[in-house]
């Protein structure tokens, strides 16, 4: 799915947001609750006010996981495994492919809100087949 | 029907009033494209869509994205009346174009990001809500003549 060229560009999205990985994580997850409140259904245990602590320290475990992946895009599934466990058995956030679509989508926009005119069409390919990869992973083991 | 508050209204208006429609409809037609290539079915008349650099170019792409965000615009000055506004365009795009309801949800989170991408801090988490609700609304009036 993901070519030489797509893992390239992947590594240079995640090069250019090494910085602030840690704000991305927490205003992708912010702006999920915001725009799709359906989300918050998974968190009725969290704090989810404008800059809670829960929040941020939730975005980079969230971003980390993401980087993970990075580094590890010839084998995701491995990679990824013991989240998949945890999607699948405990978390169960359901439909995967939607919820976790959802996720995604927040993820880019924050990156197109960094990045501007530099987050080039190339680079939104990239990574959303890359989260997409992800997701496909996160979900295996759901059935 | 669907509600809009006054500051939905407002946040909506005010991203509007500052977006170059044919800038923007080239961009986010292009990217749907690029992004999701299996889009590339609806327009096989288009010539060279063969690489993000050829599709980014392709005049006609621009001129058709130029046409899908005008048309975006018409629903905004129609936010109340919008299944009816959209009526005929959603037959034809049953009856004629034969293009998957799947498809409109595709291209408003790409225009979503289009925009995130010009108006960066501007495009704040209200904005984005509020957006990502009209791209929403504005596809599912466009499926609702479906059948």
């Amino acid at each position: 799915m993901l070519t030489a060229e797509d893992k390239k560009l992947v590594h240079q999205v995640w090069d250019k947001v090494s910085g602030c990985q840690e704000e991305v994580g927490a205003e992708a997850l912010e702006r999920m609750f915001i725009t799709f409140p359906q989300t918050k259904t998974y968190f009725p245990h969290f704090d989810l006010h404008h800059g809670s602590d829960q929040i941020r320290g939730h975005g980079k475990k969230v971003v980390a996981a993401l980087g993970n992946a990075v580094k590890n895009l010839d084998n995701l599934s491995q990679a990824l495994s013991e989240l998949s466990n945890l999607h699948a058995y405990n978390l169960r956030v359901d439909p995967p492919r939607f919820a976790l679509q959802l996720l995604s989508q927040c993820f880019q926009v924050v990156l197109a809100v960094h990045l501007g005119k530099d987050y080039t069409p190339e680079m939104h390919a990239a990574v959303d087949k890359f989260m997409s990869a992800v997701a496909a992973v996160l979900a295996e083991k759901y059935r | 029907m669907v509600h809009w508050s006054a500051e939905e209204k407002q946040l909506i208006a005010s991203v509007w009033g500052k977006v170059n429609v044919e800038e923007c409809g080239a961009e986010a037609l292009a990217r749907l494209l690029i992004v999701y290539p299996w889009t590339q079915r609806f327009f096989d008349n288009f010539g060279n869509l063969s690489s993000p650099t050829a599709i980014v170019g392709n005049p006609k792409v621009r001129a058709h994205g130029k046409k899908v965000l005008t048309s975006f615009g018409e629903a905004i000055k129609n936010l109340d009346n919008l299944k009816v506004t959209y009526s005929k365009l959603s037959e034809l795009h049953c009856d004629k174009l034969h293009v998957d309801p799947e498809n409109f949800r595709l291209l408003g989170d790409i225009l979503i990001i289009v925009l995130a991408a010009h108006f960066t801090k501007d495009f704040t988490p209200a904005c984005q809500a509020t957006w990502q609700k009209l791209v929403g609304v504005v596809a599912h009036a466009l499926a609702h003549k479906y059948h």
